[in-house]
Order: C-alpha cells, then sequence, then structure tokens
C-alpha cells in the first residue's frame, strides 16, 4: 500500500514526539512536586542505552521498556539523593547529572555502536487505520506511542483526580506548609524524581528502540532540552505536553523533508527553526499574566527539614 | 544521633576541606571504575592523569585546553554568584569564534599591529550580543535565561555550520567545510616550541585576577552578588535587579566571546563547524569546582583540563572511550556539590537518645 | 444549643482531665529548651501558655502535637498513655493545631487547600457539604471554591480553624491566633473558642498578650527558660503581674514622654500619594494616602496584617517610586520619584518588617550587611565604586558595642542571630547614620520582651535626637506606648490622625477595620 507524502510526514512527526512526550511529562511530574531537574538529557541517554541494551540481549519490549525506566529511575536517586538529602544547587546538580548521563553512556555504549536492534512491530488499531489518512498516520503505530498518550491522561487524572496528586501539587506549591501538615516533602519528591527519571529513560529508549535501532554517541542531541522547554509552555498541564511536542516534532519533521515539501535553503537554518520557536514560546509563557498557568510556588528551591 | 546544624560563621578552610574530598572521592570512584574494566586503577590513574604531565608538550596541551575553561569559568562564576543561570556560554563562545574569525578573514592578508585587536574585539563583540538576547528576553519579558540562553548555543552551532559551509569557506578548499587559515597578523602567538598552548593562557590568568578584584572590592560585584541572594533585600539596598541581569550576562557574553576567539585565532587557526569541546559547558564545572572564586578558577580549570587529556590518554593506552571524561568531570561535580553541605553546616555527633 | 449539649456529653464521657504532661525534657544539642515540664490541661479547660520567645511554649506544644519527641518524660491524654510519633498521630488521637504560620497553599482553592489537612479526603462535594456544616455551627464563614492567593489573614486563619474542627479534635492548639486579627476578629475568635470550651473541648491558647489570656483562659501556665514557673488562674492576676512573673524582673513602663516642641514645628517629610498600583497583586492597593511628620516626633501607622502596610512602606522607602515628584517633599524638596539610594542619601532611612531576606541578608556576615545600606557613611564605598572591608567591620563593631548586640563577630552571618539581636543590629545600623526620617515596620515582631524594650528606646532615643519616625505596627500596646501621633491602615486608605494621647484601644480597633475612613 502506498501512502501519499502528507501521510507519512504526519506518521514520521508522531514518531518524532514520542520521545518528547515521555520526556516532557518526566519533567512535569518533578517540577509539579517543586523539583528543578536539568538532568533529563542525561536520563534520556542512559534510558536509551539501556533499552537498546535489553533489546539486542533479546527481551521483548515491554522488558526493554522496563529496563530503561529503572536505568533512570537509579541514575535520577543520584540526583535526588543530592539536592534533596544534601542540600545541592539543583541547577549544577541537574547539569552534572546530564554531562555524568552523557558520558556514562557513552563510556558504557562503545560496544553497542554499529549494532542494530530487531524492528518493534506495530499495533493497527483494527478499524480506525482505515480511516483515510489520519488512519495510518495516527492509528497504526508501535505500543510506545499509545502508551505516551495514556500517560499523560494517568498523569492528567493522577494529578487533578487524586488525593495523591493533590498532595504532590501541595508539595511543589508550598513545601513549608506542606511539611507543618505531616507530608513528606522530601519523601514525595523523591518519588516524583524517580517517576520523572523513568518516564525520561522510556523516553530515551524510544529513540534506539524505535526510532532508530543503532544506538550512537550523544544521540539524544539536545532533547532533554527541549522537553524542559516544554514543560513551561505547557504552563505544567499534562496534555498540553502532548500538544507542544507535537509541534516541536512537526517542526522538525517538516526541516527533515525541507527539500521534498520544496523548501530550498540551507538545512541548518530549519534546524534551527526549533530552538527558535522555544524562545519565542518561552517569552509568549513569561509575559502572560500570573495566575493558574503560572508555575509551581516552590519550584527548584531547597527545602530544608529544620525550619 | 549525627546533626547537621549551620555554621554561625564559615572559615575560608571549610571550602577547601570540602574540594579535597571531592578530589579524594573522585580519585577513589575512579579507580573503582578502571578496576571494574579490568585495569590496575594506580598504574591507570598515573598512566592517564600524570604522564600527559611529564612533557613539555603536555604542559603545553594543557594550558591550550585550560585557557578558555578559565576564561569563561571566571565570568560564568560571576554570574552564578548573582543567581543569574547562563548556560550558554558555548553559544556564546562559538558566536565569539565565528564572528573573530569573520573579522579576521575579511581582513585577510592586511598586516598591521591593529588586526589583532580588532579581531579580538569582533569576537568580544559577538559573544556580547549572544549574552545580551537572554538578558534582554529576561528583564523584559522575564523568561527563563537558563533555557533561553541554552536555545541559543545550538541555534550559534548551527550558524557556524552555515558560514563554514557557505560563505566563510575557503575558497582552494576542495569543498571542505573550513575556512582558509588566518594569517600571521590574526594569530596570537605561541607560549612554547611544542604543542598548543599559546598566549591566551596569560590573558585567562589576568581575567581570574580581575575577576578576583571585582569579587573582592568592587561595588558592582557585592551589588550582584547582593541580588543574587535576595531580590527583595537588594531592592531596599537600592542595587536592581535588571542591572545585574544585563551585567551577568553581558559580562558572561563578552568573556566567553572572548574565549571563543583567542581559542580560533589562537589554537585552531582557522574557521571549522566545531571549534569547542564543550568548553562552555565545562566551565560550568569550573566555576563550581572554585566554589565561585575567580582565583580559584585558576587551579580548577587546569584540574578539569587535565580531565581532558586524560580522556585522550585513556584512549589511546588504555583503549577506553574518550568520554571517560565527562564521565570523570560528571563525577568531580557530584562529589563536589554533595560535599558543599560542609561547607555552611557542621556535621556533629550529638546526645544519644 | 440541644447540638453542642449533646456533643458535650459524647465528650464527657471521658474524665475531667484532658491531657497530662510529665516532666517533659528537650534538648538541642547542649540546649535545655524544655526541662522538667509538667502541665494539665481539663475537659472544656481553655488553658494559657504564656512566655516570651525562647521560653519553650512552641517546642512544648510540638511535642504535644507530634512533631518533636521528648527526650524525657510522659504525656497522658484522656487517661491513655500518649505518645505521638507524627503530627498525624496526634491527630488521629484527638489533638489539632492551628500554626502562628498558616500552612495553607495560596495556588489552591479552600476546599483543596481543607482536604489536605484531613487524611483521606479528597475536595468532592461530599466534603463541602461536611465542611458547609460544620461553618455553620461555629459560625466560620468561608467560600470553598476561593482560591487562598486572594483571601485575607483572618479567613485563612478560618481555613486552618476548620481544617482542625472538621477532625473532631478533643484537644486544640492555638499558637498565638490574633498576632494577625483585627479586635473585631478577635473576638469573632473568641466566641467560637468559647462555643467549642462549651461542648467539652480542650484548648491551649499560646500568647503573649496578657489582656487576652485573662479575658479568655481558665488558667494559666507560665514558662521562663524552658522550664514551668507557675501556674495561676489569669482572672485573679493583673496584667502586671502576669508580665512580671512571665519575665522574671520587673518591667520598666516604657512611655512615650510628651513630646514638647514637636506639635510646633513644621512637617518635615510629607505625604499625599493619589492611588496607587503595586506590580504584584498580592499587594493592597494604595489610595489617597495623606501624611506628615515632623522633627522629633513619631507617627504610627495601626492596621491588621495585609491591608496595605508593605505597599505604604516601599513607598515611603523609595523601593516604589511615584511618577509625580512632588508626592513627596522632604525638607522641600520633591523626593517621590528618587529610588532608595537617593532617598537615603537625603537622611531618609528605614527598617523593613522582613527581617531576614529583605533587611539582611541570612548568608552574608554582619559587616557584608552593613554594606546594603550604610555603605555612603564613614568611607564605606570609597570613590563610588571600590568597598573598604575595614570601614564596614568598624561600622558593624561599633554597632554591636552601640546597642548590645549579642553576637560572635562581625564576621557571623546574619542569620545566626537572635530575632531581638538581629533587630537591635539593624535599627543600629540606619541610627549610626544619623536619619532625618525613620521609617520601621513591625520592629519587635518575634522579638523577646527585653529586646522589645531596648528597641523601644532606640526609636524614642532617635526621635529625641530629631528625627521623624514613622512606626508601622501591628501591636497596638506598642503603638499606644510609643508613638505621639497615630492613624490606622485599612484597604490601602488611612484614617485621620489623632493624637495618640486621646486614642483608646477600642477606638483604634475600629479605625483598623475602617470605621471613620471616608471612601
Amino acid at each position: 500500500m502506498e501512502y501519499g507524502l502528507f501521510t507519512s510526514i504526519i506518521h514520521a512527526i508522531v514518531i518524532a514526539s514520542t520521545p518528547l512526550v515521555f520526556a516532557g511529562l518526566g519533567a512535569l511530574i518533578q517540577e509539579r512536586a517543586g523539583v528543578l531537574n536539568l538532568g533529563i538529557e542525561g536520563l534520556m541517554i542512559v534510558g536509551a542505552l539501556a533499552g537498546f541494551a535489553s533489546a539486542l540481549a533479546g527481551y521483548p519490549l515491554i522488558v526493554s521498556v522496563f529496563v530503561a525506566a529503572f536505568a533512570g529511575s537509579a541514575l535520577a536517586s543520584i540526583f535526588a539523593l543530592l539536592v534533596l538529602r544534601l542540600y545541592a544547587n539543583p541547577v549544577a546538580t541537574g547539569l552534572a547529572l546530564t554531562l555524568f548521563g552523557l558520558g556514562l553512556s557513552a563510556l558504557a555504549g562503545s560496544q553497542y555502536v554499529g549494532q542494530a536492534a530487531p524492528q518493534v512491530a506495530e499495533w493497527i488499531i483494527p478499524g480506525l487505520n482505515h480511516i483515510p489518512v489520519i488512519g495510518r498516520a495516527f492509528f497504526s503505530h508501535d505500543p510506545l506511542v499509545y502508551l505516551s498518550i495514556v500517560m499523560a491522561g494517568t498523569m492528567w487524572w493522577f494529578l487533578t483526580k487524586s488525593r495523591a496528586g493533590l498532595i504532590l501539587r501541595a508539595v511543589g506549591e508550598n513545601h513549608s506548609s506542606a511539611h507543618s501538615l505531616g507530608f513528606s516533602v522530601i519523601g514525595i519528591r523523591f518519588l516524583a524524581i524517580l517517576t520523572g527519571g523513568a518516564l525520561a529513560g522510556i523516553g530515551g529508549a524510544y529513540l534506539t528502540l524505535v526510532q532508530t535501532p543503532l544506538f550512537v554517541e550523544g544521540m539524544t542531541a539536545g532533547r532533554g532540552w527541549i522537553a524542559l522547554a516544554l514543560v513551561v509552555f505547557a504552563s505544567w498541564r499534562p496534555f498540553r505536553v502532548i500538544a507542544g511536542a507535537y509541534l516541536f516534532g512537526g517542526v522538525s519533521i517538516v526541516q527533515l523533508h525541507g527539500q521534498a515539501l520544496g523548501i530550498s535553503i540551507a538545512a541548518q537554518w530549519l534546524s534551527m527553526l526549533p530552538y527558535l520557536v522555544t524562545i519565542c514560546a518561552l517569552v509568549i509563557i513569561a509575559s502572560r499574566v500570573k495566575g493558574e498557568n503560572s508555575a509551581p510556588g516552590s519550584l527548584g528551591i531547597t527545602f530544608k527539614e529544620s525550619k | 544521633m549525627i546533626f547537621v546544624e549551620a555554621r554561625a560563621v564559615t572559615r575560608w578552610y571549610h571550602e577547601w576541606i570540602a574540594v579535597l574530598i571531592a578530589l579524594l572521592l573522585t580519585v577513589a570512584t575512579a579507580s573503582a571504575l578502571l578496576a571494574s574494566l579490568g585495569l590496575d586503577p594506580v598504574s591507570s590513574l598515573h598512566r592517564i592523569f600524570i604522564r600527559p604531565l611529564t612533557s613539555v608538550y603536555g604542559v603545553s596541551e594543557l594550558l591550550a585546553k585550560a585557557t578558555p575553561l578559565i576564561t569563561i569559568g571566571v565570568a560564568l562564576a560571576l554570574g552564578f554568584r548573582a543567581g543569574v543561570w547562563n548556560i550558554g556560554a558555548e553559544g556564546q563562545l562559538v558566536m565569539g569564534g565565528l564572528c573573530g574569525g569573520a573579522v579576521a578573514l575579511a581582513f585577510w592578508g592586511i598586516d598591521g599591529f591593529w588586526v589583532m585587536p580588532l579581531v579580538l574585539l569582533g569576537g568580544t563583540l559577538g559573544g556580547l550580543v549572544w549574552g545580551a538576547i537572554p538578558a534582554f528576553l529576561k528583564v523584559r519579558f522575564n523568561a527563563n535565561e537558563i533555557l533561553v540562553s541554552l536555545m541559543l548555543t545550538y541555534v550559534a552551532i548551527l550558524l557556524l555550520s552555515v558560514m563554514v559551509h557557505g560563505p566563510l569557506r575557503d575558497p582552494e578548499g576542495f569543498n571542505f567545510p573550513e575556512s582558509r587559515l588566518f594569517h600571521d597578523a590574526a594569530t596570537l602567538p605561541k607560549l612554547f616550541s611544542a604543542g598548543r598552548g599559546h598566549i591566551g593562557f596569560i590573558f585567562a590568568i589576568l581575567f581570574a585576577v580581575l575577576g578576583t578584584w571585582v569579587v573582592k572590592y568592587w561595588h558592582l560585584g557585592f551589588e550582584m552578588r547582593v541580588t543574587g541572594l535576595s531580590t527583595s533585600a537588594a531592592r531596599f539596598a537600592g542595587y536592581s535587579r535588571d542591572r545585574t541581569v544585563w551585567m551577568a550576562l553581558l559580562i558572561g557574553g563578552a568573556v566567553s566571546g572572548f574565549a571563543g576567539v583567542v581559542e580560533v585565532t589562537g589554537n585552531i587557526g582557522q574557521l571549522v563547524p566545531n571549534i569547542s569541546p564543550s568548553y562552555g559547558f565545562t566551565a560550568i564545572i569550573v566555576a563550581f569546582l572554585a566554589r565561585l572564586h575567580p582565583l580559584a578558577v585558576i587551579p580548577a580549570g587546569l584540574l578539569v583540563a587535565l580531565s581532558y587529556l586524560a580522556g585522550e590518554a585513556a584512549q589511546l593506552s588504555l583503549g577506553v572511550p574518550a568520554a571517560t571524561t565527562q564521565v570523570f568531570q560528571g563525577l568531580l561535580l557530584f562529589f563536589l556539590l554533595g560535599t558543599s553541605l560542609l561547607v555552611n553546616y557542621r556535621i556533629r555527633l550529638g546526645r544519644v537518645v | 444549643m440541644t447540638e453542642s449539649v449533646a456533643i458535650a456529653e459524647r465528650l464527657s464521657a471521658s474524665s475531667k482531665q484532658c491531657l497530662g504532661v510529665r516532666g517533659l525534657s528537650k534538648y538541642f544539642g547542649d540546649f535545655a529548651a524544655n526541662r522538667d515540664v509538667t502541665l494539665s490541661v481539663d475537659a472544656g479547660e481553655i488553658h494559657a501558655l504564656l512566655g516570651e520567645n525562647g521560653a519553650g511554649k512552641s517546642t512544648l506544644v510540638k511535642m504535644i502535637y507530634g512533631i518533636l519527641k521528648p527526650d524525657s518524660g510522659s504525656m497522658e491524654l484522656l487517661t491513655n498513655p500518649y505518645s505521638p510519633d507524627s503530627p498525624s498521630d496526634a491527630k488521629h488521637s484527638g489533638v489539632g493545631m492551628v500554626f502562628q504560620h498558616f500552612a495553607v497553599f495560596d495556588a489552591l482553592t479552600v476546599l483543596e487547600n481543607i482536604a489536605l489537612g484531613l487524611e483521606g479526603r479528597f475536595p468532592d462535594e461530599t466534603l463541602a457539604a461536611e465542611i458547609a456544616e460544620v461553618c455553620e455551627r461555629y459560625r466560620l464563614h468561608v467560600e470553598l471554591n476561593r482560591r487562598v492567593h486572594d483571601l485575607g489573614a483572618g479567613e485563612r486563619q478560618r481555613v486552618e480553624i476548620i481544617r482542625v474542627l472538621m477532625q473532631d479534635p478533643r484537644l486544640l492548639i492555638l499558637d498565638e491566633p490574633t498576632s494577625v486579627l483585627t479586635p473585631q476578629e478577635t473576638e469573632q475568635l473568641f466566641t467560637t473558642l468559647d462555643r467549642l470550651s462549651d461542648e467539652g473541648r480542650s484548648i491551649i491558647y499560646i500568647s503573649h498578650k496578657l489582656d487576652e489570656v485573662r479575658a479568655l483562659c481558665d488558667r494559666a501556665t507560665l514558662m521562663r527558660a524552658g522550664q514551668v514557673v507557675d501556674v495561676v488562674d489569669p482572672r485573679q492576676e493583673s496584667t502586671r503581674s502576669l508580665g512580671e512573673k512571665m519575665i522574671g524582673e520587673r518591667l520598666n513602663e516604657t512611655k512615650r514622654s510628651k513630646a514638647s516642641n514637636a506639635e510646633k514645628q513644621k512637617a518635615r517629610l510629607t505625604v499625599r500619594v493619589g492611588d496607587v498600583y503595586p506590580e504584584s497583586t498580592r499587594n493592597v492597593v494604595l489610595n489617597d494616602v495623606y501624611l506628615s511628620v515632623a522633627p522629633g516626633s513619631i507617627l504610627g501607622i495601626s492596621g491588621v496584617s495585609g491591608n496595605g502596610q508593605d505597599t505604604l512602606f516601599d513607598v515611603l522607602s523609595g523601593e516604589l517610586t511615584l511618577p509625580n515628584p512632588d508626592s513627596m517633599v522632604l525638607d522641600g524638596e520633591p523626593i517621590a520619584h528618587l529610588g532608595v539610594e537617593q532617598r537615603r542619601l537625603r537622611g531618609l532611612l528605614g527598617a523593613p518588617e522582613n527581617r531576614l531576606g529583605h533587611a539582611a541578608i541570612p548568608e552574608l556576615t554582619l559587616w557584608e550587611n552593613v554594606i546594603l545600606t550604610a555603605r555612603h557613611t564613614r568611607g564605606i564605598l570609597k570613590n563610588e565604586h571600590l568597598i573598604s572591608g575595614t570601614s564596614a567591620k568598624a561600622f558593624a563593631d561599633e554597632v554591636i558595642s552601640t546597642f548590645d548586640v549579642r553576637t560572635q563577630s562581625v564576621n557571623a552571618k546574619a542569620s545566626s542571630l537572635s530575632g531581638g539581636n538581629l533587630q537591635k543590629f539593624l535599627i543600629g545600623r540606619e541610627l549610626l547614620g544619623q536619619p532625618k526620617v525613620f521609617i520601621v515596620s513591625n520592629p519587635t515582631w518575634g522579638v523577646d520582651a527585653k529586646a522589645q524594650l531596648f528597641i523601644h528606646q532606640m526609636i524614642m532615643k532617635m526621635a529625641d535626637e530629631g528625627a521623624s519616625v514613622i512606626l508601622i505596627s501591628q501591636d497596638i500596646d506598642e503603638l499606644l506606648s510609643v508613638t505621639d501621633r497615630i492613624c490606622a491602615i485599612c484597604h490601602g486608605k488611612l484614617s485621620r490622625t489623632f493624637p495618640t494621647d486621646e486614642m483608646t484601644p477600642e477606638h483604634l480597633g475600629a479605625l483598623m477595620l475602617g470605621q471613620e475612613i471616608d471612601s
């Protein structure tokens, strides 16, 4: 079956955006708990390598996803320890995490360079995939694409409809108040960081398991940073993260297919687009009136238990 | 029971003890890592950390690598003290190299004592403009400078790539994405007969001394630090947050740009698509390693430069990837951040319950 | 009332004693925060815990509420042994606490805030209905769907109280509950508390306001330096005798001697401000503020916190400049358009309410904190750009010795000083600069009685030396004893100014609530 250019582009956008959805949600859950983690990039690439190694070893997709999630959590726990227990500066610690993750994955991943992981089968949603154009573009994908959407829904439900989510928001909003109500600020943030690490790990694994079945040093190429910008862009709402991720994914794919679409300028100019769009988004978000869409009150502020 | 309590008075040696502990822990972890790869830690560490320093060539290379790290590290230390998180020094460095390089190419073949200063000025201005963008967006729209300066880094790298693939490409270079080699009037002199150590290192030392002076005695340095610690106290003292944001990012941008042009005119000698192995990011570690003291940036920069050499040595003589460098750097930063608790708090054993 | 009789019957099934504390001690390192403390609270009793700051009241109630663990001693709740491991343990046992600093979340709604305080509850309609019922019973009014962000201090406290009442507590602990309330709101609170005590619930009421304790409480336990010094019936004691027991030495009456010539002098500072819209929406907008102070005179501005005091302070200090220079005139010169530094050079100095983070920076040493506001005196700033550390240290030393600041050295961090010592340092820092006009906000908030006295003397001395002082405060006693003239701020508007001699607490209370202020 032949698909039109438009359909393939949409299909490609979905694939390009999915890692951003996972990583964005991973950053979001941490920020809602008041933790600013600049290490998403490092978490992603470690997840990418872990998932890839597991797939190469012949484990099924679901196991590889768990391995990647675990690797992300494990690395994130270092961040959690430093920031939550040793009061380390979160900005510097996040950077250290990125650096360490990139280095560690390159070191451990050198043995995998040049090998290819098995292809992941697509889950075609019966019925829906026959819808012209959209069917192929949206409803015949690998399971992780659907998982990313389900994840966003789950996170929305968790944050707005569950008591645990209310507590998490409270911790992010004002950690001293949450502490005096008897909530374990550090415990809740720890869990948020581990969850965020797992999601970022899955986001990274998507790159090696689905997007390109290869592992290359530094292959996350700044997606972790885009994920952080996405969260601001999405004003800390899960569904808006999807919208933002697809926008960014869209820009990057359009730039790849620039030639085919009849755009004839140097590829680098188009490659700049996602970054420039991010800057514009940051400016628009920041200049909006404060209110419901503003950042969690305790975001990035170190919590010290003894007052 | 172990208590953690805030110190009323922090003395200078508290900081050095913390740094020392972090270094020891890094060496210990690195040894364990090497041992796990089946290598003898002592001889491996000697081979990758000590041996590169036993030749003039090695020392010269060390100084070449330390030059941008120290230069940028000083500027970042000032900015971080002010609570302005300029993470985009890498982009500012690239813009400095690009603009300075463009000036050098524009005056290609022309001799004159004024060429070099003009090239350096061009680079500094390039970095300055790249630092001014996040400053403007922060002051005017309150846009997060971490993300803006970072996004601009990618834009700068792509811009450099466009330029060396196009307008600045060497007309006789067989279509390689490289510029012409700069002529002598636009090249910084070397320090030694061997290696790539160049006069830029002297500039770096001067920057560190100047930075120390600004931090210790200059009112501006105090003003920036106060603003970084508390906006409302700064406002009460009559200090402007906007001014601090501007100063931090303009200084960061200009100095990083200067480091960039020094790198291309002192070290590389032409424009290539990749002029920096992440010096701008690594300088962040240098600044933290120095605990944001400009003078301490010198040893910190040398140490981190050594980790680059060590990475190369590790690749050559131990057969492990060069990325080992990043692992060392990451570990060092982790330990450093972890032990900084010791500076402001003391840990004591209290009454047993 | 039948409802409350029913509840009272249910609660009185237990014995007479509600809480018994025996020999409780708590050490922080070598410091004894509580030593061998004994306390007994009967069912239905309103029991005051009286003492200065640092007397150990907070430590004691934190142990009762499970935040701290005692090092030795035992507790009994309704005749059962009681040793809570956490606040949630305490809640389960029927102990509730309303903190001085409200544990509320600005960005969340009142309903969400209440739900967070209740174990396992979710902000749904069932909960809303239950809350409505409790509010009805105790006549507490709140709108459940508003964000706390938009609420005043009194309403925020109600959120806290409702949270605790929802748990049907046997014992209620209130920590300085009236410090942010108007006299009228205070009365409302007392009605609620009386009703709770009628139902048989016990209340531990922490305060240092002696009048309130005498009006409300059945018994009072007095604490000093971590120990219980006496248990008395406050109704049998005079405010003065209670105060002496609490402080342990005779209180020197601070009373402003009448400023004889101040009245006749021309105003030094005149402020005539139309509308001010501050950037942050939190603060109340000021409108139609008119005030003037003469040399040697102290003007008091009373008001319930959150009525525009912060904006007023910012406008006076220059942290908020105004477009029309003539809105503020100092010695004949228009200054409203000038920033903090320019005003400071003209002799207008100040000390804001928030000591750490506004007046001083906790992480910096005392001598560095000197540079913040005193850099233009004594050659601390040489030739505009260079700082002389020696001069700054000498200045800090002088402040420390002149004003009896207890600290290790000028190298001590501001955060290491106690509230009273830091305040003495901060006011001293400005005093040495010989201010022409001095603006100070809540100078004795959280300061022990001795330092309080000292600070009052510092402020009066400043006026005696010819400075014009504007004292913004929530403490009515302070205002009545220190100032020459007095007015009140409410919703960003100032009342008329009255001579302090002619002012009564009741009249001031009415002014604070906005009566007599024209709209």
